[in-house]
């Protein structure tokens, strides 16, 4: 069995894996750490979103040897120095009811995160009009680019609030 | 899943060796597609070569013979060519088809060759219980008689109608793009809009490259048809979702006569469908919305659709004319 070394959410793991194993269930299976979700397993819903090396990434579609030595934070590791162990982007999903299972939310929180950093490097969207001028994040672009990540309860409009209010803040509160 | 051999080469011949020696060895990049594929049957490799090792992670503006030449490699993330500035500016098509592609998470994963060799979603190609002779040579096509809404218009073959799903495939061919491949055979320089094709009798055959042969990057000239270019998404939501059907366009107007277009569609063929017959019927021509229908017409004469595809001729007549139009109009 190949052997494998991630970093997840601050702790280094050295672990042999089955060839077969994906980050997701590396993450959920073998280091307990259920942050990430399975929703569809093929990439369809977001649920399985982390930043890994920096960038969100869906945890399901990724294989754990093609990933090794990556760096992972998951939705628990997000508040790591933060007041109360709450990022402020979780902590705005908590103040606008930006879900109700929950069970997307880890995901939506990391998508979020991620999604903020790259409104600050420029990165266009689809829904940008001017390709060459700075993106004006209004609710068309911040729905466009969550668009990543399903809720089936449809919280959608908790989320846009939660997600423009850290664009607001700066993206870090 | 059947388990299978796993290698991380650092230099291109060894990866081109390892799948060339091999025909049951894959290549795999960032694995969006492929890694689906497994956990579906879909594909059963007994061997993975991971491409993510070789050093074919640069964008570089290149001089070749007298033209510029942007040079992407084949590791570049589809996230990161849509934010490159050049892109942006002398390429706006292709950025513009990258991000209308897929979600933010897939695009930072997806790389510049695993994207133009992504496979069909056609349904019953992904259903391993299903007939499909894409899948499984002489099995039949269920899709003939199935479920339609994204089958082809153009191009398709009784052995099969799908299309394929790529939108950069149909923005590079716009922009007169080539991909560059090193194989068993060597290197070669194939023009984009020639990598696909059509289904024929052999649908198992996506592309024309061999066996083992390796995208190491994509080649864009710049030109004024690609600086003035755009791409247009008809899909059934208003994001992350594939195409029903998509036009990417360039426009060179000299006043206001045609002097150089090129017309692409994605969505309706085995292949990004360059519409030749609409160009000719342009070129030279004063620029209207009745010319841009009428070659629209023109290319659309050669479409077969049955009850579930026949409207994306309209549409795709609809969204060559809106293109064009944005196009004439200064937009991008
Ligand atoms: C939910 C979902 C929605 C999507 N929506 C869209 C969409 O709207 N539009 C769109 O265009 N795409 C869409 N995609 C597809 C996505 O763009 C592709 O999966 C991705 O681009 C593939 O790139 P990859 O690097 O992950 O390739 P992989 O999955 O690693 O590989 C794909 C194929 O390419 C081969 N390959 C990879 N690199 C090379 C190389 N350098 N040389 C030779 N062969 C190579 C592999 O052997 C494999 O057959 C979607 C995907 C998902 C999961
Ligand atoms: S259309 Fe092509 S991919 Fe779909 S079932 Fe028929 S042969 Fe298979
Ligand atoms: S579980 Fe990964 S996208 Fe749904
Ligand atoms: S809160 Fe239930 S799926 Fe989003």
């Amino acid at each position: 069995m190949p052997t494998v070394s991630f970093r997840v959410d601050g702790v280094d793991h050295t672990l042999d894996v089955d060839v077969r194993t994906t980050v997701l269930d590396l993450l959920r299976e073998r280091l307990g750490n259920t942050a990430p979700k399975k929703g569809c397993d093929h990439g369809q819903c977001g649920s399985c979103t982390v930043l890994l090396d920096g960038r969100r990434h869906l945890t399901c579609l990724a294989l754990a040897v093609s990933y090794d030595g990556a760096e992972v934070v998951t939705a628990a590791g997000l508040g790591e120095g933060h007041a109360d162990g709450l990022h402020p982007v979780a902590d705005a999903f908590l103040r606008n009811d930006a879900f109700q299972c929950g069970y997307c939310t880890p995901g939506q929180v990391c998508s979020a995160v991620g999604m903020l950093d790259e409104l600050r490097e420029g990165h266009p969207s689809h829904v940008t009009e001017d390709l060459d001028a700075e993106v004006d994040p209004d609710d068309d672009e911040l729905r466009e680019r969550m668009s990543g990540n399903l809720c089936r309860c449809g919280a959608y409009v908790g989320i846009l609030a939660a997600v423009r209010e850290c664009v607001a803040s700066g993206g870090e509160a | 899943m059947r388990p299978f051999d796993y290698l991380r080469p650092d230099d291109v011949a060894t990866a081109v060796r390892a799948v060339a020696d091999d025909p049951d060895a894959r290549f795999l990049a960032g694995g969006t597609n492929l890694v689906d594929h497994l956990k579906l049957g879909v594909a059963r490799p007994g061997l993975l070569v991971d491409v993510r090792g070789l050093p074919l992670h640069d964008v570089e503006v290149a001089d070749v013979g007298g033209g510029t030449v942007l040079r992407v490699g084949a590791n570049v993330r589809n996230s990161d060519l849509a934010a490159h500035p050049v892109v942006r500016r002398e390429f706006p098509a292709v950025a513009r088809a990258l991000v209308s592609a897929a979600s933010a998470q897939i695009r930072h994963q997806a790389t510049t060759g695993g994207n133009l060799l992504q496979r069909t979603r056609c349904v019953y190609f992904q259903d391993v219980s299903t007939p499909c002779n894409k899948r499984e040579p002489g099995s039949g096509c269920s899709a003939v008689e199935g479920f339609a809404r994204y089958n082809a218009v153009l191009g398709a073959s009784p052995e099969c109608v799908t299309v394929h799903p790529s939108d950069l495939a149909v923005a590079l061919a716009a922009v007169d793009a080539s991909v560059v491949t090193d194989g068993p055979a060597g290197e070669r320089r194939l023009p984009v809009a020639e990598l696909h094709r059509l289904p024929g009798d052999a649908p198992e055959k996506d592309t024309v490259l061999e066996h083992g042969e390796l995208i190491t990057a994509v080649e864009l000239p710049a030109s004024p048809v690609a600086q003035r270019s755009t791409y247009y998404k008809a899909r059934d939501r208003a994001s992350y979702a594939f195409a029903l059907a998509s036009v990417a366009a360039g426009l060179e107007l000299d006043g206001d006569v045609v002097r150089d277009v090129r017309i692409v569609w994605g969505g309706v063929a085995h292949k990004p469908w360059r519409a030749l017959r609409a160009e000719e019927a342009l070129r030279g021509e004063r620029f209207s919305e009745e010319a841009v229908l009428a070659a629209a017409d023109a290319e659309l004469e050669q479409a077969e659709t049955s009850p579930g595809t026949a409207f994306k001729v309209p549409m795709v007549r609809g969204a060559t004319a809106l293109v064009l139009g944005r196009l004439a109009g200064g937009g991008r």
